[in-house]
Parts: structure tokens; sequence; C-alpha cells
């Protein structure tokens, strides 16, 4: 069974200058959220499965979204995350069944590659809760460059019977990043770490 | 001439396809624009600063741009509009209202020509305040279908010395609307009000 969507958001933002310092090109990322019904909402079922297709499923569709706003070719994301929020009556492990078993395939296929694990956070709240989305370097998990967060909201989701899914991919690391460690250009991107 | 300074930039677009309701023939369009920018008077009173409106005129102008462009490309799809702004802790509200001239500017010009005037809100705040936009009918303020609002806001703005300014634009009215009063398809649309 797919996915009952009610509402699909995508986020674009944009850093020009920090701390009056001009970031040039700026520093972009995007974020694709949608807002599904639970099918599991306020009853325990034991076999996750129909919540891991909803994940294969919005794992596609919320890639290609937030790379269109973008505007790039999908080989060009250099970090990416996802996340996910269950509304009160779900369970927090609707989340997990949504976000780890199949919806980081079809993100990586999309983007054409992915070495690295996909950071993920999930939480139960309200409507209007805030995720912050962790992001990662796809295909080196060590850069430290592009260790970040996005924070997404909907003011109407999630509702009781409702789960909040995100993606977030850049096309950059933060703004003005000055802490050292694995730079973007050092890596092997192979076993996903370095 | 104080120059505006823009350190951040959101475009956010969300799709409703559903409220509970029958599935609609065309899901709703809410993008918003957010821009945060260097408030050229925080700290300090000043009296003249009328001028500003004129340099906020091509911010007012490109914000407009990318609604349209984020809703599709085609100005003929926009139905509501909307505008507001939070003054960070170091101004005043009256910074805020300089955003009035200049994001109506922009937006009718883009528009070709908007009849009614621009739904608005403001208020001072810190990082993360949030603001519910008020949104109508691009000519005509009575219709009752595109009374509505969206909510906006950044995580990391305003800070106390920035002014965070949005602009929004719809391609209808709520999704399920079914509380009467002046239709879209009734309007005259020349004194902007029915």
């Amino acid at each position: 069974m797919s996915a009952k969507i009610r509402k699909i958001a995508t986020f674009l933002e944009e850093t020009r200058s920090e701390m009056g310092r001009p970031v040039d090109p700026p520093t972009r990322r995007a974020a694709a959220v949608a807002v599904v019904e639970n099918p599991f909402a306020g009853k325990y079922v034991e076999d996750l499965s129909e919540l891991m297709a909803i994940g294969e499923e919005l794992g596609e569709l919320l890639t290609q979204r937030a790379v269109a706003a973008l505007g790039i070719s999908p080989a060009k994301v250099e970090s990416y995350g996802k996340a996910a929020a269950v509304g009160e009556n779900g369970e927090i492990e609707h989340a997990a069944a949504i976000l780890h078993p199949k919806l980081g395939a079809p993100v990586r296929k999309f983007i054409g590659k992915g070495a690295a694990l996909i950071p993920s956070s999930k939480k139960r709240g309200g409507l209007g809760v805030a995720l912050d989305i962790p992001l990662g370097h796809k295909d080196a998990a060590f850069v430290r460059s592009h260790f970040d967060g996005m924070e997404v909201r909907i003011s109407d989701a999630p509702r009781s019977n409702e789960i909040m899914v995100a993606v977030a991919v850049t096309d950059s690391g933060r703004p003005i990043p000055r802490v050292g460690g694995l730079t973007k250009d050092q890596i092997k991107g192979e076993d996903g770490l370095r | 001439m104080p120059e505006v300074q823009v350190r951040k930039r959101l475009i956010s677009v969300e799709e409703t396809f559903h409220e509970g309701g029958p599935l609609a023939s065309k899901p709703l369009r809410r993008a918003t624009a957010v821009a945060v920018i260097r408030n050229p008077y925080a700290g300090h009173y000043v009296e003249n600063i009328a001028p500003f409106m004129d340099d906020l005129k091509p911010l007012g102008l490109e914000m407009a741009k990318a609604l349209v462009s984020a809703l599709g490309g085609d100005a003929k799809a926009v139905e509501g509009y909307g505008k507001g702004a939070i003054v960070g802790s170091a101004g005043e509200i009256e910074h805020g209202a300089l955003w009035h001239a200049p994001g109506g500017y922009g937006m009718r010009e883009v528009l070709g020509g908007a009849k009614a005037i621009v739904a608005s809100t403001k208020k001072v705040g810190g990082p993360g305040s949030r603001l519910d936009v008020p949104i109508t009918h691009i000519n005509a303020s009575y219709v009752r279908s595109h009374f509505d609002s969206i909510e906006i806001g950044i995580a990391d703005a305003p800070r106390a010395d920035e002014l965070l300014l949005a602009l929004v634009m719809t391609t209808g009215g709520r999704i399920h609307a079914r509380a009467g009063g002046l239709k879209a398809s009734e309007i005259k649309g020349e004194d902007g009000l029915r």
C-alpha cells in the first residue's frame, strides 16, 4: 500500500554572509518533508513492513524534491540527512520503520553514490514540532566541514495520526568552516567514513 | 544610503493534497520567501528612516520573482498574497514598517498589478520567532475562501541587529473552503475589495 500524503513542503536555505563576512558562493541546503497518514496509529502492530514500504517510496520522492529545490544535478549533492516525527498516537518505532530499512536505497540511487551512513533523528511530537535533521557528507562521514543540521517544521503537522518524514540535501558544508579535521578534497569515499 | 546586506534567504513551498476531506483536483501550493538582512538602524533612534524603502525595492522584486518561480513560474497561477516582518531586538517596530512599500511593490510588479491591499503583520522578536503571515486574494480582499495564513520563521534569525522580511504567495484558497462569502469567481477586481 502506498503512502497517503496530506502535504509536502520543501525548504531551500541559502546563507550569503556570516558575521558580516561574505559567503561566496553561498552555502545552500534543501529539505523536503512529507506528512503522511500513520496506518498503525492508536494500536500496537507487530509487523511494520507497511511503514518500511512507505519509507522506500518517500526516499525517492523526497530526494527528488529536495534536489530539485537546490536546482543542481543529483551528482552535485555533498551531504545528506533524514528525520521523522511521529504524531502522538504513534510510536517511535514507526519512525524507525520508515527511516531505516528501506528509505536509504532510493536516496543513494538518485544521487548516484552515498557511501556514508545517512545521519538521522526521530521524535514523537505534536503539531509544529521542530525536526532537526542531522547532516553529514554523503561519501565520508568524517568530513568535518559538513557536520551540520537543518531545522524544519510545519505548523499543522504531525496530527496525532500522522508521521512527518524529511530528507535534506546540500551542495556545501557550513558557511565558513574552520575547525579543522578531514576536508572533502582529502576523502577516498570508499568505506563511507574517510 | 544604507546598503541592503542579506545574510540568509529561505524559500519554502508547501503543497496540500487534502485535509481530511476529498483529494483536491489541484493541490494547493503556498510559497514563502524570507530574507534576513542587517538592520541599518539597530541600536539607536533614527528619525529619517524612510529612504531605506527605496533601497529595499530590488530585494522585494527578487523575492517576488523567487516566489513565482517556486510556484511553477506562471504569475497568472498566483491567487493570494501576504507579507510580514520580524524586527530583531535592537530595532523598533517602525523598522518593520519599512517593508510595506517595497514588499508590495515587488509582488505587484511580477503579478502585473494586483488590486487588493497586501495583508501584513509584524513584530519584534528573537531568533526562532515565528510569524503568522496573513494571506488574502490578490484582487479582492473580501474573497472568503482565500482568507488564510502561513507560519514562517528561521531558527537563527533575526539576530538583534537584523530584520527578517517575508513575502508569501499561494495558488488558491483554503483546501476545503466551504464557509461561504464572496467567491473568487464572483469578483469584479476593480476596487481591490470585491
